[in-house]
């Protein structure tokens, strides 16, 4: 793989904690955009700034229109869909939720996968639904980088079973590979 | 796996659904139009867009349910309450200054925006004096939102809204039951009239107090977005209203320096010239 184009990252319960070490072990330069859809109550809107103060990176929530950017991390609005055009801007929507959740993992996943092809890193964390399962399977397919935390290793293991139930991902990490590992694949150097 | 459809294939169908039923859904976002198209893959047991494309130039009952697919969408009686405390607490009180008051809600689809408007401004006590114009392109969702027939059993989500949304009286005052429905009362329709209206295509119909347009921006590009607003700050009155989803904004516009900020949390702007 060349440069990635981004990393897309989904989780459900059980996933905060993975999320916050994946992002406090970042390099303080990385060469795309990262973004996050983690299920939480409708009403929690502090994620960016948790996730701010583990990182020198920028976090902040997606906005309609607004173009990625490599070196952000961003966050799906709570209650909306988050989507990105092959223009490299995110869109929202407020279609139905997708297995129960708005924000949808699948629906980043599949929409990343459109545009970015295989210079995409998915990566699929603790849950406890099969969200994401697909989206993933679909990275996978079209030639990315997939990435699934360990069912054992998972507080959750629904949603990571999911998507080993439906191919065998690129990697199969516990949240100590996640942090380093994925830091390593930002940084360009081999794993 | 979701079945594989290209932006060109979906400009194609897009231009044939204009040319023909005069819809324009060209200045659309592609990637919501893009999964809507495929979940109506599904439904009509279409492989590809093509075939699609030859059902719907060979079949006139094919476009209405198309349009489902494209435009509906599933809203709440008080979606937000904390927008519609803030507009019972900032901007009722302005509205309560008009004689006469006439309201716009832009993409109403089944109607529920426009029942919660019109019961929010029954209980300030303006009512009486309202019109409100709930607009949509799709008829189907105009005819279910001029009978305001709900399931029964989301009502108690929307009385837990009317609730936080700083109703005093009972919502129950404003529907009545019957077998698994709701109906909503008689007293709201003689205020609302719902009709079909373009914000892609037609132009503006009345002067205006207020517009309401939660949710439909986000739907659009950029382009499209501003011929919106255009519309809005063109029907609204000297000082009107202006209400956006939460997530949608002027900032980016063409418009940013024409509406100014009331409730930058709630997204209510008002028209300066």
């Amino acid at each position: 793989m060349d440069v990635p184009g981004a990393v897309v990252i989904g989780g459900s319960a059980g996933a905060l904690d993975v999320l916050r070490a994946i992002v406090r072990a970042l390099p303080p330069v990385i060469p795309c955009p990262v973004v996050v859809v983690i299920h939480l109550p409708s009403h929690s809107s502090g994620l960016a700034e948790l996730l701010g103060a583990e990182t020198s990176l920028k976090v902040k929530q997606a906005e309609d229109k607004e173009p990625l950017v490599a070196g952000v991390i961003y966050i799906a609005p709570p209650s909306y869909h988050l989507l990105i055009e092959s223009s490299g801007t995110f869109a929202l929507s407020v279609d139905p939720p997708v297995h129960y959740s708005r924000p949808a993992i699948d629906v980043l996943f599949e929409t990343a996968r459109d545009v970015y092809g295989r210079n995409l890193i998915g990566v699929l964390l603790s849950g406890a639904s099969e969200d994401g399962a697909a989206g993933l399977q679909e990275i996978h397919a079209a030639g990315g980088t997939t990435i699934v935390q360990t069912p054992l290793s998972a507080e959750v293991a629904i949603m990571p079973a999911a998507a080993l139930a439906l191919f065998q991902p690129t990697y199969l990490w516990s949240p100590n590979e996640l942090a380093s590992s994925l830091s390593q694949l930002l940084s360009g150097s081999a794993i | 796996m979701r079945l594989e459809i290209s932006e060109p294939e979906i400009a194609q169908l897009l231009e044939i659904i204009y040319q023909r039923y005069h819809y324009d859904f060209r200045q659309y976002a592609a990637a919501s139009l893009k999964r809507r198209l495929q979940q109506a893959l599904t439904h009509f047991r279409c492989a590809t867009l093509q075939q699609l494309q030859d059902l719907l130039t060979s079949d006139e009952s094919v476009f209405p349910r198309l349009l489902e697919y494209l435009t509906v969408q599933v809203s709440d009686l008080f979606r937000d309450p904390e927008f519609f405390l803030t507009l019972r607490q900032q901007v009722m009180p302005l509205l309560a200054t008009y004689p006469s008051l006439k309201l716009w809600i832009a993409g109403c689809s089944t109607g529920e925006e426009a029942y919660s408007f019109a019961i929010a401004l029954a209980e300030e006590g303006l009512l009486d004096r309202t019109r409100i114009y709930a607009t949509d392109i799709n008829d189907g969702s105009l005819r279910k939102a001029q009978k305001g027939v709900y399931p029964l059993d989301r009502m108690r989500q929307f009385t837990m809204n009317h609730r936080a949304a700083g109703g005093h009286g009972s919502l129950s005052d404003y529907y009545h039951a019957s077998h698994d429905s709701a109906v909503m009362s008689p007293t709201l329709k003689q205020h609302i009239t719902f009709a079909d209206h373009s914000l892609a295509t037609d132009s503006i119909f009345s002067e205006v107090q207020l517009v309401s347009c939660r949710n439909v921006l986000i739907y659009f590009d950029r382009l499209l977005q501003d011929r919106a607003l255009g519309l809005f700050h063109d029907a609204l009155c000297r000082r009107g209203f202006l209400c956006l989803g939460t997530k949608e904004s002027v900032r980016f516009s063409a418009y940013a320096q024409r509406f100014q900020e009331l409730s930058p949390e709630q997204k209510i702007y008002r028209r300066v010239d």
